[in-house]
């Protein structure tokens, strides 16, 4: 099957030729252990350290605020266990929102278990948070605040920088995570801008290989690690670094290039995209005017997720369905943000890279035109 | 020493003259399922089959795994063959139960001596050799009615067989002696367990699935590859054919009244599968409905289905409640995890809002004149695709 569209890079992305390079001398030459103290290991701590500048670069940091990790969720994980865990003596409440990632969102269902008071703000109907009920949501038991800052289904833009105003209104002992993993390499994310002592960011969605992440926490901020063992990444997250996909994150992470270029460029093919809907017609944007372009969540009213997606595929064509699957199992964010029924059997995800072109989102729109006509509704 | 399976054949002993061919088929079946760690040598005594590894690095624990999931074997055990010489024989049963022994703390001699020259008689052999382990591990007690382990000690005509535990076998029938059936297969708890079910029986399997893209995915098809697959570890190999459903389906949404969208496309499924089926020389169709279960399995509704059919339909959990099929999905097939992966497959495609629950045969065959379906069903038939699983 030939790919004629790519546009499920909230999923993944394709890994680019400077990562693919990277990978491939890690692998070849550069195999040595970090740990290590002879010439090869030597070689691949270089490697390890010029690949954590590159990430912290990115992220406008210092090097020794990036832990390594194996992506997104173990980040998460670490994030939110590591901190409450660290903090539970202090306070009890913990701050988030009920549109985040599963890997925040069933971490807090756990914490819940263990006693912690969960907190979850509700999105609007475009799955936006108000900067007022962070605010009112805070209070001086709150010791985590935890929040995506592009939420991966529809696209909004959380306002986090609330929560540092939050936390210091109320005198709360609280630390505060941001989940970044949708929006970097996309946005500038500066944990000193965005008042976060923790963020989490991965590197297959930045065109790099999968298994490796980061998490960046301030100095000076302490949290408690879920793995023991090993003096790796300050016993932060101790095991030998996965270093091949290390090498690729760092890599794609120098390659990002201008940001604020790709996002204008995405922002006028996100435009002529929906331009191009509104005139076939029965197409509901469910995403906000205002959401990070990149991601545009939309309902093919009267054509199921499933059908229009194998279409789609059959077509050469991949997006997501953005709830995870048929057969009853709804989008926990599209519910959240009270989409009536239609909408909800209906939605597609369509997720743009900075190598998005105009004409395979041309071919997208045309390849949605043809199957609204062909696919029987239900 | 030497180890080996004896394998005793269940409801073989029972079918006089055939016995000869249901004991070469089961051996065929074992051969097979073995084949991939190595070779083994055959034979049969008695009413008891014995399986010599050819290689001492051939993986015994595996063996044992797969014998237990081949149909025809009420019991097996894995025993150390031994030369018939009675003092070899006692070493050989310290020797070789000698971890089960250290573990119990009470213990029997069993003796069977087919081979009526040895020297001594069953109860003789029992004692000595009681008397001999009793020395061998003084923390032992004789208990003749509960112990914690049974030796087992088997004079037969070419050599003696010592084993402890024996292994209750899959029962059933061997698969393919009683014929070939076809299984309609789409993805959901039961068709698997029919299956495995008519394959217990001694029916070697061939299934149909049905296929509708764009409204199921290469997933659904993915996953019924995956369910035969377990479901070959007690059936042995199953030639899946996959139907292209799609102008069926779309012409009975465009062309049928909804109310009945089901009953008619499980008639056209069962006529497809029937052409298979000839083509394949299978005697029957499987399918896992059960009574009631959705409104397509009512009884009305089953003998519309059932009006098409030729040849026989078989529908092993017919009065199955949901639980019963699902712990033998569990507990026998282990299909259940993958059957509850959540993609859309054939049956669950334009589901009717109202379904009629009680249709009447006049009204099936009425509601499916709006479209010529005859040279849909043939062309889908032929069409076919074929992929050998297991």
């Amino acid at each position: 099957m030939t790919l004629r569209g790519y546009f499920d890079n909230s999923a993944t992305t394709r890994p680019c030729e400077e990562a693919v390079n990277a990978v491939n001398i890690a692998l070849r030459e550069c195999w040595g252990n970090p740990s290590s103290l002879h010439f090869k290991g030597t070689e691949s701590e270089r490697l390890l350290e010029d690949s954590r500048r590159s990430v912290a670069s990115l992220l406008s940091c210092e090097s020794e605020e990036i832990y390594f990790t194996s992506g997104g969720t173990e980040g998460n994980n670490l994030a939110v266990f590591g901190a409450a865990h660290k903090l539970r003596r202090n306070g009890n409440r913990i701050v988030s929102t009920s549109i985040e990632h599963p890997s925040v969102d069933e971490a807090l269902t756990q914490l819940g278990r263990e006693g912690f008071e969960i907190i979850r703000i509700k999105p609007d109907s475009f799955g936006r948070i108000a900067e007022e009920d962070i605010i009112s949501a805070v209070n001086s038991d709150t010791i985590l605040v935890t929040m995506m800052l592009v939420n991966n289904e529809v696209g909004s833009i959380i306002p986090v920088r609330a929560a540092k105003r939050a936390v210091t209104r109320a005198k709360a002992p609280a630390l505060i995570h941001c989940d970044a993993v949708q929006a970097f390499g996309k946005i500038p994310v500066k944990p000193s801008q965005l008042g976060a002592d923790i963020v989490t960011v991965s590197s297959h969605k930045i065109h790099g290989p999968k298994g490796v992440g980061a998490i960046y926490i301030k100095n000076g901020v302490k949290i408690l690690p879920r793995a023991f063992g090993g003096e790796q990444e300050s016993h932060i997250r101790p095991g030998t670094q996965a270093m091949p996909a290390v090498a690729g994150f760092g890599a794609a992470a120098e390659a990002i290039g201008d940001m604020k270029e790709s996002l204008e460029r995405v922002t006028l093919i996100r435009d002529h995209m929906l331009k191009r809907f509104e005139e076939i017609g029965g197409i509901r944007i469910n995403s906000a005017p205002d959401a990070l372009p990149y991601i545009t969540n939309i309902s093919v009213i009267g054509i199921k997720s499933e059908p229009m997606l194998n279409y789609l595929s059959s077509e050469g064509i991949c997006v997501s369905s953005g709830s995870a699957c048929s057969k009853g199992k709804r989008s926990r964010v599209l519910t959240e943000m009270g989409l009536d029924k239609e909408a909800m059997e209906s939605p597609l995800r369509i997720s743009f890279s900075r190598f998005t072109t105009k004409e395979e989102t041309d071919r997208l729109v045309d390849a949605v035109a043809s199957g609204k006509s062909g696919i029987r509704s239900k | 020493m030497k180890e080996v399976i004896l394998i005793k054949n269940g409801e073989l002993a029972l079918k006089g003259l055939n016995r000869r061919t249901f004991e070469d088929m089961l051996i065929k079946n074992m051969k097979n399922r073995l084949r991939s760690l190595g070779d083994f040598t055959f034979e049969v005594q008695q009413s008891t089959i014995i399986a010599q590894p050819d290689s001492e690095d051939i993986d015994l624990d595996q063996a044992v795994e797969r014998v237990g999931r081949v149909f025809g074997i009420a019991a097996f055990s894995r025993a150390a063959a031994c030369e018939k010489d009675f003092q070899k024989i006692l070493s050989c049963a310290a020797e070789y139960l000698e971890e089960d022994l250290e573990g119990a703390s009470t213990f029997k001699v069993e003796a069977k001596r087919s081979d009526k020259k040895f020297p001594l008689t069953s109860p003789e052999i029992c004692r000595e050799a009681g008397g001999y382990l009793l020395n061998k591990f003084p923390h032992l007690t004789v208990d003749v009615h509960n112990p914690d382990i049974t030796v087992n000690i088997e004079i037969r005509d070419t050599a003696a067989f010592i084993h402890g535990r024996q292994i209750k076998g899959a029962g059933g029938m061997p698969t393919g002696s009683s014929g070939k059936a076809c299984l309609l297969i789409s993805g959901g708890i039961d068709s698997p367990v029919a299956g495995y079910m008519m394959a217990k029986r001694g029916l070697s399997l061939t299934a149909v699935h049905f296929a509708s893209p764009p409204y199921t995915s290469e997933k659904a098809e993915q996953k019924v590859h995956r369910l035969l697959e377990r479901v070959t570890r007690f059936s042995g190999r199953i030639g899946l054919w996959v139907v292209h459903f799609t102008e069926i389906q779309e012409n009975i949404k465009d062309n049928c009244p909804e109310e009945m969208f089901t009953v008619i496309m499980r008639r056209m499924m069962m006529r497809v599968a029937q052409l298979i089926a000839q083509r394949e020389n299978a005697g029957a169709l499987i399918t896992g409905e059960s009574v009631g279960q959705v409104a397509s399995q009512t009884m009305p509704a089953i003998a519309c289905t059932d009006a098409v059919c030729e040849i026989p339909v078989f529908r092993p959990l017919i009065g199955m409640d949901k639980d019963e099929v699902i712990d033998i999905a569990r507990n026998k097939t282990d299909t259940f995890d993958l059957s509850v992966l959540p993609y859309e497959d054939c049956c669950t495609v334009f589901t009717p809002r109202h379904p009629r629950t009680r249709p009447t045969l006049d009204y099936a065959e009425k509601a499916e004149t709006g479209f010529d379906w005859r040279p849909m069903v043939e062309e889908a038939a032929r069409t076919a695709r074929l992929v050998v699983i297991g």
